[in-house]
């Protein structure tokens, strides 16, 4: 029996950067986790994780079934048409059993949670966004530097 | 099963001070191990979530989700937080003398 005590997490900085809907729950869930543990938490988006913070694309992020091992599908019947909605669907009701928010509500209940929510600003200017793109539940558009200042005493987890 | 004296009770706990047998739970047991967990006065808020996640368990036969306390028991999660900080879910689950949520949300 390991009778070692560790030091518990204090704080936690979660990068979230890919958008299909298995690529940003992992992150959502940490984060609202954290929370529910009084950890303290902070959430960046970057890339295609800023699919999960727009307001025209939170509710439509999909699983892919193409070039996907995991889905057990090959990718030639992954590609027919209605495929990734399908897959899509059954995911989220699964979810939806399990009482796991969709994405936009889980992001609100997130940020009610305590957390802080930020976008990556390179991407932003990349993609052409603005603060007005993102849901009202995101703190404010930083770079890296800030995000490393936002971390200090975090355990940065990357996702 | 550990067993410990609250507000002159004998009650079966886990490990972690948990209770394993909801039916022997009182409110004078509630406000003794509110403040245990920092909680110095249960206020109407805190028995609103309470009652709740009681009832919600007898109906349903698991500890209720902050989502299905949000929904359900009609409490918004920032007041949750704010009547059981840094751990909502498992603060109030200890108070409600009902074991440690096992869910990821």
């Amino acid at each position: 029996m390991d009778n070692k005590e560790y030091e518990p997490i204090k704080k936690v900085s979660i990068v979230i950067s890919k958008g299909s809907l298995d690529g940003v729950y992992p992150g959502l869930i940490m984060a609202n986790g954290a929370r529910m543990e009084g950890i303290e938490a902070t959430v960046f988006f970057t890339f295609f994780g800023l699919e999960a913070i727009m307001k025209k694309r939170a509710k439509k992020l999909k699983v892919a079934t193409v070039g996907n091992p995991a889905m057990h599908m090959p990718s030639l019947i992954g590609i027919l048409p209605g495929m990734s909605a399908f897959a899509t669907h059954m995911m989220k009701k699964e979810m939806e059993k399990l009482d796991i928010p969709p994405v936009d509500e889980f992001i609100e209940m997130i940020k009610d949670a305590g957390a802080e929510l930020y976008a990556c600003k390179a991407t932003v200017e990349m993609f052409h966004l603005t603060k007005d793109d993102f849901l009202p539940q995101v703190d404010d558009i930083i770079n890296v530097g800030t995000f490393f200042e936002k971390s200090a005493g975090a355990q940065i987890i990357f996702t | 099963m550990p067993v410990k004296e609250i507000a002159g009770v004998q009650v079966e706990v886990d490990d972690e001070g948990f209770m394993t047998n909801p039916d022997q739970w009182t409110k004078e047991i509630a406000a003794e191990l509110a403040k245990e967990e920092g909680i110095e006065e249960l206020t109407d808020g805190h028995w609103k979530v309470i009652e709740f996640m009681r009832k919600d368990f007898k109906e349903k036969g698991t500890v209720p989700t902050i989502r299905r306390i949000n929904k359900v028991g009609g409490v918004p999660t920032k007041e949750l937080y704010t009547l059981f900080p840094n751990g909502p879910a498992k603060k109030a689950a200890k108070i409600a003398g009902l074991s440690k949520p096992q869910g990821c949300v």
